[in-house]
C-alpha cells in the first residue's frame, strides 16, 4: 500500500443558483477516488459554501495513484428529488508522484459540467505521502518525470538520451455504446472524459516503466495523441523520448539508485531488453477487455518521398555504403535500438552531427470492427510498419538515426491515414549511452565539426546519393559538402549561421476526390497522396525560393481526409543558412514559345517573379557576404592535411573523386507553364502577401535574426470554420478557398495583434480538419512576443545581465553540459558560431572584440586552420570557466527569486485573487527564466450544448469552451504553484455542429508543461542584493517548498 | 465560402478600447464596423473590411460574455475564464457604468421602475443614444440602486465597495440613487437649465447634511429602523423643520431678521434695493419650503420650489451671483443674532445645505 492520498476541499465561490425558490443553493462535495467517495457536509443556502472539511485519506497503490484521477463533483442537496449535479473537477495527481515537483495541489478550481460549461470554483488541497516501496516498481512507474517540451528542459541537463518510447491503449468509445441510447449527453460525455483521464494515466505509466527498463529517469517531447475512431474505439497512443536528466542545480540528485551513468552501461552495451521499444498492451485494467476489437483487413502503404535537397524521388531502399567508419560505428550502436527516433527538435550542441533530409512515411487504413476479441491488435503493427519504413528511409539518406520524429492520424468514417516524419541524422554517440565508440574517434569527430555548419554536410554517399541532388561545398568552411537545400523538421540548431531574418512558409493543396466505400476509398486515398506530397513539395520549393532562402526548419505536413476531398498543409520556417549555396532564381518558361502575346505575358510574370525575390530579400535583410562566384566556381582549396585534422579514410578517399556537381547550375529552377495548373500555381505564389511591417512569423520555437525578445507574450488559439458552396467545387477552386482561408487568417492575426508591433509570430500551429462534407476548419494556436526594435543585437557588456534571449539563457546550461562530460576532451560544439552567443559568451570570458571578429570571418578558413584550432581551445577553456559561474550565480539566484516572485505577486492579489498565469507553445519565456518544473498538464475537455442559438451561435459556443479550456489549465497550474504553462499544446479541436436541432459539441485536448518562471529583472534584483552569496556552493535543489 | 465559425481567443483576454466604447455605445457590428471604416483604420492597418468585421464580431463576443460578470464587478476580479490585467479590468467596469449626461438628466429622480424603462424608447428618440445604451444605464442606475439601498453606511463607500468604481463616478452614483429613492423633480421645464453636476452636487450635500448618516453616530439601537442611513433623509429632521416657520410667521423677527440683513449689507450690494424689497417674499420662500418637507409630496418639488421661490426672483432682478452670496451668507448668520429664535441649530443644519445648494443652482 504505498500511497496515502489525502484531500480537502476548503470552500467554493460563486456557485449558480440551484433552488430558483430561494435563489441559493444547498452545496455538498463528493470526493471519489478509485472506488472509494467520501462526501462532505451539506452547505446550506450560500452560493459560497466553507466546508472546510476533515482531510479524506485514500490509501492506494501507486499503479492507481498514475492511472486514476481525483474526481471531485460538486452537488446541490435536494431532500425530495435526486441531487442535482453542479459540475466535476478532474485533478490529475501525476504531478505530485515525482519528488522534485509539486508537493502540494492547492488552490480555485473551476467547477466544469460537460453542458453548462464553468460554473463556479471549489477550493482544493490534495496531498500525498508516498511510500518508497522500490519493489513495487514493476507496476508503476512514479518517479519519471514526463516532459512536453522537445528540447532538455532548461533546469536540467542530459546525462544520457536513451531513444524512443512508444505504446498505445485501446478501449471501446463511450459515446459508441449501446447505453448512450438511453443515457444522458451529461453522463456520456463524463464517461468519456473519465476514460480518457484514465487510459492517459495508463498509457504514461507504462511509458515510464518502459523508461525505468532503459534506466532512464524521464521523458522528453512526450506526445500524447487521442485517435476518435468511431465505432471501432478509442486509441490513445503516446510517443517520446527516454532520457537520463541531471538537476542542473543538484548534481547527485535525482537518479534512480540502480541508475547511475557509469561504467556498467560502458560493459553492457545491451542493457535494454530488445523489446523495449515496441511491445504494447492493449487490455486496459478498466473493465472492458472487449473493447479491443480493432482490426485491420485492408492497408495500403504509401509509396513514401523523401524530401531533401534539391529532388524528391523514392528512395532506395537499400542503404548505400556509409561513408565513414564512424558511422558505421555509430550505426551499430543505433542498430541495437528497434527504432533509433528522437521526439527532440532542439538538442545540446554537439548531439547533431549531419542532417540528411526530411524522412516521412504515410499508409492508409481501413479500421473495421470485428467480433472477435481474439484477433491480435493491429494498432501497433500498423505503427511499427511506418516506423520501420522511416528507418529504412534514414538509412537511404546515409543516417543512423530519426530526429523531429512525429506521428499523426486523420481519420474520416473509416479510412485513416497514418502519418509520421522526421529528420534523417547522423548523432553523436557520445550522448547515446552506448560505450563502444569511446576515445580517438571520438574527438576526430569533433575536430572534424567545423563550427556551425557542420549539420549541413550531407550524410549520405554523393556517389550513391538517394536522390538527384546538386552539391557544393560548404559556404561555411569550404571542406565538406553540402545540398543546396536543406528541409529537416527540427528546430533551427542555436549554432547555426543564418543570415538575414526567418519567416513562415506554407504550402496549401486541395484535391478532390469521388466518395466512396471502404477498399475502394482507401485505393482512391492512396493513389492520391503521392500527388499531394509531391505539389505540397514543388510549392513549398517555389516559395522558398521566391522567398529567396535556402533551408527549411519545423516542417510538418499535415494530410487530412475528408469524405470527398484530400487536404494538404505544410508549414515551415525558411531561413537563409550561411552554409548553404545562395538559392537560384525561378525561370518561367513556356512551352509555346512563337505567341508573341504569351512571350509578353511570361517575361512579365518573370519580371514580377523576380521582383518578388528581390523585395523578399530585403524585407527578411538576406544579404549574404558577396562570395565571389570564382571562388565557388573554382576548384576546392585544397584542404590543408594538418596533423590536427584528422578525417576518417573514407571521406579523404572520397576527395579524391569529388565532382562539384553544382557547379554552373545553381541557378537552374524553372517553372514551366505548359498548362493552367502551373499558371495557377505561379499565381499562388504570387499572391502570398508578406505580413504587414513589424510583423515576423514563423513556426519554430525561435525566429532567426531577432533576439531582443521583451516579456510581453500572448498566446492565442484562433478557429475558423468555413463551409464551400458545393457549386464550385473544383481543384482550382478548392486551393483559392483553402488557400484565401488561411491567409485571411493570418490577415485576421495580424490586425487583432497590431497593438504588439514590433513583434514575431512564434510556433505557429496551423490544424485541418473536415469536419463534414462542405466543411473546413483551420484551429491555429501560436504565441505572439513583442521585441525590442530598437535594442542593438549585440550589445557590450550589458547584454549579459539583460539577456532577456533564450540563447543566451540556454547557452549557460547548454554550455556547461557536455563540458562537464567531457571535459578533458577539448570540444568544439559548444563554441557556437552564432553571433550573439559568441558576443555573450565571450563577454563572459574578456576576450577582445578584435578576436571575436575572427569568428564570424571565414572566407580564408584554411589558411588558418591551425591557429584556429588553437584559439577555439584558448576559448572552449576560457568559455567554460566563465559560462560555469554565471550558472552558478544564477541558480544561486533562483530559489530567492522565486521568493521575490512570491512577494511581488502579493499585492495584485490583495484585490483580485486570481494570480496571472502565463501560456505559451514555446519552451522558454522571453525575459524569465524556468526555475522549476512542476509536471505535466494533459486534459481533456467535452463540451455540449442543446442551445446553440442561445449560447451565442457556434462561434460564441466555441468561444467560451476555448476560454474555459485555458481557464481551467492556468487554475491547475496555479494550483501546481506554477506560474506559466511551457510547450503548450491544443493536439485536438474536434468540433461538431447540429444546427437544425441546436446542437454542438466539442472535445478539447491540450498539454504543456507547468512551471515556476522568474523574470531576469527580478533575478538581476535578487543578484545584486546578495552579492556575497555567490562564493560559498548553495544547494538549490532544496527549492522552495509550499 | 462563407465563414460558419470565426473566433480568437487569446490567453491575456485582448479589449480594444475603442471597439468597447462602439459596443457601450449600442451600435450593432454593422454599424460599428462602417463607423471603424470611417476612423481610417483600414488605411492605417491595410486590414480589409473581412478583417475589420471579423474583429468587431470577436469583440463583441467577447464583451457579451463579460457583460454577466460587468454586472457585479468583484465577479470580474475573481473569475478565471478571462486573464485581464488589472488596470483593464478596471477600464472595463468604468466605462460600462459612465453614462451620458443627456441620459440621466431624463431619469434622474424617476422611480427606477417597469414603467420608466418604458419610456426609454421615448428618451432614446429625443436623446439621440441609442436604445441599447439607454437599457444598459438604466440598468445600471437600477442595480447600483438595488443593492445600496438597503445597505448601512456610507453611500458611496458602499457603491464603491461593491462595485468597484472610481471615487468621481461613485459620487455620481450616489447622487443618482439619492434623487430616484427620494423622488426629486428634475424634468420640469424650468429645471432644464441645470445639469446633472448641479443636482450631484445638491445630492452630495444633502446626503452630508440630511440624512440619518449625516447625524455622525451609528444609531446604537439595533431595532430602530435606520438601516438606510444616507438614501432617506432624516425624517425627524424634516419634522423639526416647520419650527423655522415662526421666522416669517412672527412679524416682530422676520423685521428685525429683515434689519439686521440690510444694515450689514447696505452698501456691499448692488441690488440692495431689490433686495430690500423683496426681502420678506425671499425669507417667506426660503422658510417655506423647510416647513413644507414633511409632506412627501413637497420634499419632490424641493428642487421646482427652490427655484421658483429663490432663484427666479432673484435671476428677474439680475442679482450678480456674488451678491446672491453676500445675502444669503447674511441671511443665515443674522438668525444667531435673533433673541427669539430658539431653533439655531436646526437653522444651521438646514440653510448651510440650502445655502450651498442656492448658489450651485443661480446660474442661467
Amino acid at each position: 500500500m504505498p500511497g496515502k492520498l489525502k484531500v480537502k476541499i476548503v470552500a467554493g465561490r460563486h456557485l449558480p443558483v440551484m433552488d430558483r425558490a430561494s435563489d441559493l443553493t444547498d452545496a455538498f462535495v463528493e470526493v471519489k477516488f478509485g472506488n472509494t467517495t467520501f462526501k462532505t457536509d451539506v452547505y446550506l443556502k450560500s452560493l459560497n459554501p466553507q466546508w472546510n472539511s476533515e482531510w479524506f485519506k485514500f490509501e492506494v497503490d501507486d499503479e492507481d495513484l498514475q492511472d486514476e484521477p481525483l474526481q471531485i463533483t460538486v452537488l446541490d442537496h435536494d431532500t425530495y428529488s435526486a441531487n442535482d449535479a453542479i459540475g466535476k473537477v478532474y485533478i490529475d495527481i501525476d504531478p505530485l508522484l515525482y519528488s522534485e515537483a509539486a508537493t502540494v495541489i492547492s488552490g480555485w478550481f473551476p467547477i466544469y459540467d460537460t453542458i453548462h460549461g464553468i460554473r463556479g470554483e471549489i477550493n482544493v488541497i490534495v496531498k500525498v505521502d508516498l511510500f518508497n516501496d522500490l519493489n513495487r516498481f514493476r507496476q508503476s512507474s512514479c518517479g519519471v518525470k514526463f516532459f512536453c517540451t522537445t528540447s532538455i528542459p532548461k533546469c536540467y541537463r542530459a546525462v544520457i538520451i536513451h531513444g524512443f518510447v512508444e505504446e498505445l491503449v485501446v478501449n471501446e468509445d463511450p459515446e459508441y455504446q449501446w447505453i448512450d441510447r438511453i443515457r444522458t449527453p451529461r453522463a456520456s460525455n463524463e464517461a468519456r472524459q473519465r476514460l480518457i483521464s484514465l487510459m492517459s494515466g495508463e498509457l504514461q505509466r507504462k511509458i515510464g516503466l518502459k523508461v525505468l527498463e532503459m534506466r532512464g529517469n524521464a521523458v522528453v517531447g512526450y506526445l500524447q495523441c487521442f485517435d476518435l475512431e468511431g465505432e471501432s474505439g478509442l486509441v490513445v497512443r503516446a510517443i517520446g523520448t527516454a532520457c537520463t536528466l541531471d538537476k542542473l542545480s543538484s548534481p547527485a540528485a535525482f537518479l534512480p539508485a540502480c541508475n547511475s551513468p557509469s561504467k556498467e552501461m560502458k560493459e553492457s552495451p545491451l542493457v535494454h531488453p530488445p523489446s523495449h521499444g515496441c511491445r504494447s498492451t492493449h487490455n486496459s485494467p478498466i473493465h472492458t477487455a472487449t473493447g479491443s476489437r480493432l482490426t485491420q483487413n485492408f492497408s495500403v502503404s504509401v509509396p513514401t518521398l523523401i524530401y531533401t535537397g534539391m529532388g524528391s524521388g523514392s528512395a532506395g531502399k537499400e542503404g548505400g555504403p556509409f561513408k565513414a567508419l564512424l558511422r558505421q560505428q555509430t550505426q551499430s550502436a543505433l542498430e541495437q535500438r528497434e527504432f533509433p527516433f528522437f521526439t527532440l527538435t532542439a538538442f545540446p550542441p554537439g548531439f547533431l552531427v549531419h542532417v540528411g533530409g526530411v524522412v516521412s512515411a504515410r499508409s492508409v487504413k481501413l479500421l473495421d470492427r470485428i467480433h472477435n476479441p481474439d484477433e491480435p491488435e493491429t494498432r501497433d503493427a500498423w505503427w511499427a510498419e511506418i516506423r520501420q519504413e522511416i528507418k529504412s528511409h534514414a538509412k537511404a539518406l546515409g543516417c543512423h538515426a530519426v530526429v523531429g520524429y512525429s506521428e499523426s492520424t486523420s481519420i474520416c468514417e473509416e479510412v485513416c491515414i497514418l502519418s509520421a516524419s522526421g529528420t534523417a541524422a547522423v548523432l553523436n554517440p557520445r550522448f547515446l549511452q552506448d560505450g563502444t565508440l569511446e576515445g580517438c574517434l571520438e574527438q576526430r569527430l569533433e575536430e572534424n565539426l567545423p563550427v556551425g555548419c557542420g549539420f549541413c554536410h550531407i550524410p549520405y554517399d554523393e556517389l550513391n546519393m538517394p536522390f538527384p541532388a546538386h552539391l557544393t561545398y560548404c559556404y561555411n568552411c569550404r571542406k565538406q559538402k553540402v545540398p543546396d537545400v536543406l528541409f529537416t523538421t527540427i528546430d533551427l540548431p542555436t549554432d547555426a549561421t543564418v543570415v538575414g531574418k526567418g519567416c513562415l512558409i506554407q504550402a496549401r493543396l486541395c484535391r478532390l476526390k469521388k466518395k466512396a466505400q471502404a477498399e475502394a476509398n482507401a485505393t482512391a486515398i492512396s493513389n492520391l497522396l503521392p500527388f499531394m506530397e509531391y505539389e505540397v513539395h514543388t510549392q513549398l520549393m517555389n516559395k522558398l525560393k521566391l522567398k529567396g532562402m535556402n533551408a527549411l526548419f519545423g516542417l510538418r505536413i499535415q494530410i487530412t481526409v475528408g469524405e470527398n476531398m484530400l487536404m494538404g498543409l505544410a508549414s515551415a520556417t525558411g531561413v537563409y543558412l550561411a552554409a548553404l549555396p545562395t538559392p537560384g532564381g525561378i525561370q518561367i518558361a513556356g512551352k509555346t514559345p512563337n505567341d508573341g502575346s504569351y512571350e509578353q505575358h511570361i517575361s512579365h510574370m518573370q519580371k514580377k517573379i523576380n521582383d518578388t525575390i528581390a523585395k523578399n530579400k530585403e524585407l527578411y535583410e538576406i544579404n549574404p557576404p558577396e562570395t565571389s562566384e570564382e571562388l565557388i566556381g573554382s576548384p576546392i582549396p585544397e584542404p590543408r592535411q594538418h596533423s590536427r585534422l584528422l578525417r576518417s579514410q573514407s571521406e579523404s578517399s572520397d576527395e579524391v573523386t569529388e565532382l562539384d556537381l553544382s557547379h554552373g547550375k545553381k541557378d537552374a529552377f524553372v517553372l514551366e507553364i505548359d498548362d493552367t495548373d502551373a499558371l495557377e500555381d505561379v499565381h499562388s505564389l504570387l499572391t502570398d502577401v508578406p505580413p504587414p511591417p513589424g510583423f515576423y512569423s514563423c513556426n519554430t520555437e525561435i525566429m532567426p535574426g531577432i533576439n531582443n525578445w521583451t516579456s510581453e507574450i500572448q498566446m492565442f488559439t484562433s478557429v475558423r470554420v468555413t463551409r464551400l458552396s458545393s457549386l464550385n467545387l473544383t481543384n482550382q477552386a478548392l486551393n483559392k478557398n483553402f488557400n484565401d482561408l488561411c491567409e485571411n487568417l493570418l490577415k485576421s492575426l495580424y490586425f487583432k495583434l497590431r497593438s504588439m508591433i514590433p513583434c514575431c509570430l512564434c510556433h505557429v500551429n496551423f490544424t485541418v480538419s473536415l469536419p463534414e462534407d462542405e466543411l473546413i476548419q483551420v484551429t491555429v494556436t501560436a504565441v505572439a512576443i513583442t521585441f525590442d526594435k530598437n535594442q542593438a543585437l549585440q550589445t557590450t557588456k550589458t547584454h549579459v545581465e539583460k539577456s532577456l534571449q533564450r540563447a543566451s539563457t540556454d547557452n549557460e546550461e547548454l554550455l556547461q553540459f557536455p563540458l562537464e562530460l567531457c571535459s578533458d576532451s577539448i570540444p568544439s560544439h559548444p563554441f557556437p558560431p552564432a553571433k550573439e552567443h559568441l558576443e555573450s559568451a565571450s563577454s563572459n570570458s574578456g576576450i577582445p572584440a578584435a578576436q571575436r571578429a575572427t569568428s564570424v570571418d571565414y572566407s580564408s578558413f584554411a589558411d588558418r586552420c591551425s591557429s584556429w584550432i588553437e584559439l577555439i581551445k584558448l576559448k572552449a577553456q576560457t568559455i567554460r570557466r566563465g559560462s560555469i559561474k554565471t550558472t552558478v550565480t544564477v541558480e544561486k539566484a533562483s530559489p530567492m527569486g522565486e521568493g521575490n516572485f512570491r512577494n511581488r505577486s502579493a499585492p495584485p492579489c490583495a484585490n483580485s485573487t486570481v494570480g496571472v498565469v502565463k501560456m505559451t507553445p514555446l519552451s522558454f519565456i522571453p525575459g524569465a527564466k524556468i526555475t522549476k518544473y512542476l509536471g505535466i498538464i494533459n486534459m481533456f475537455f467535452i463540451r455540449e450544448t442543446t442551445s446553440l442559438r442561445e449560447e451565442g451561435g457556434v462561434s460564441g459556443f466555441l468561444h467560451a469552451f476555448i476560454a474555459e479550456v485555458f481557464a481551467m489549465v492556468r487554475a491547475h497550474v496555479a494550483a501546481l504553484g506554477g506560474n506559466a504553462v511551457v510547450s503548450y499544446i491544443m493536439k485536438q479541436c474536434v468540433f461538431m455542429e447540429n444546427p437544425n436541432k441546436n446542437q454542438a459539441q466539442c472535445l478539447i485536448n491540450v498539454s504543456g508543461d507547468a512551471v515556476v518562471f522568474v523574470r531576469e529583472s527580478d533575478l538581476e534584483v535578487v543578484s545584486t542584493q546578495h552579492p556575497t552569496a555567490n562564493c560559498q556552493p548553495l544547494c538549490a535543489g532544496g527549492e522552495v517548498t509550499t | 465560402m462563407t465563414s460558419e465559425l470565426d473566433i480568437f481567443v487569446g490567453n491575456t483576454t485582448l479589449i480594444d478600447e475603442d471597439v468597447y466604447r462602439l459596443w457601450l455605445d449600442g451600435y450593432s457590428v454593422s454599424d460599428a464596423v462602417a463607423l471603424r471604416v470611417r476612423s481610417g483604420i483600414l488605411e492605417q492597418t491595410g486590414a480589409t473590411a473581412a478583417v475589420l468585421q471579423s474583429d468587431t464580431m470577436d469583440h463583441y463576443r467577447t464583451f457579451h460574455m463579460l457583460e454577466r460578470l460587468l454586472h457585479a464587478p468583484p465577479k470580474l476580479l475573481h473569475q478565471l475564464i478571462f486573464q485581464i490585467p488589472p488596470s483593464r479590468q478596471a477600464l472595463l467596469i468604468e466605462r460600462y457604468y459612465a453614462f451620458d449626461e443627456a441620459f440621466v438628466r431624463e431619469v434622474l429622480g424617476k422611480k427606477l421602475s417597469k414603467g420608466t424603462k418604458k419610456d426609454l424608447d421615448d428618451i432614446s428618440t429625443k436623446t439621440g443614444i441609442t436604445l441599447k445604451s439607454c437599457r444598459r444605464q438604466f440598468d445600471n442606475f437600477k442595480r447600483v440602486f438595488k443593492v445600496v439601498e438597503e445597505m448601512r453606511g456610507s453611500l458611496v463607500d458602499n457603491i464603491q465597495q461593491h462595485f468597484l468604481l472610481s471615487d468621481r463616478l461613485s459620487r455620481d452614483y450616489a447622487a443618482i440613487v439619492f434623487f430616484a429613492n427620494n423622488r426629486f423633480e428634475t424634468g420640469k421645464k424650468k429645471l432644464q437649465y441645470l445639469s446633472f453636476g448641479d443636482f450631484a452636487f445638491c445630492a452630495e450635500l444633502m446626503i452630508q447634511n440630511w440624512t440619518l448618516g449625516a447625524v455622525g453616530e451609528a444609531p446604537t439601537d439595533p431595532d430602530s429602523q435606520v438601516d438606510d442611513m444616507d438614501v432617506d433623509l432624516d425624517k425627524e429632521f424634516l419634522q423639526d423643520l416647520k419650527e423655522l416657520k415662526v421666522l416669517v410667521a412672527d412679524k416682530d423677527l422676520l423685521d428685525l431678521h429683515k434689519s439686521l440683513v440690510c444694515t450689514t449689507l447696505r452698501g456691499k450690494l448692488t441690488v440692495f434695493s431689490e433686495m430690500e424689497a423683496n426681502f420678506k417674499n425671499l425669507s417667506r420662500g426660503l422658510v417655506n419650503v423647510a416647513a413644507k418637507l414633511t409632506h412627501n409630496k413637497d420634499v419632490r418639488d424641493l428642487f421646482v420650489d427652490l427655484v421658483e421661490k429663490f432663484v427666479e426672483p432673484c435671476r428677474s432682478d439680475h442679482w450678480p451671483l456674488a451678491d446672491v452670496r453676500l445675502f444669503l451668507n447674511q441671511y443665515s448668520a443674522s438668525v444667531h443674532s435673533l433673541d427669539g429664535f430658539r431653533h439655531q441649530a436646526l437653522w444651521d443644519r438646514y440653510m448651510g445645505t440650502l445655502r450651498g445648494c442656492l448658489l450651485r443652482l443661480y446660474h442661467d
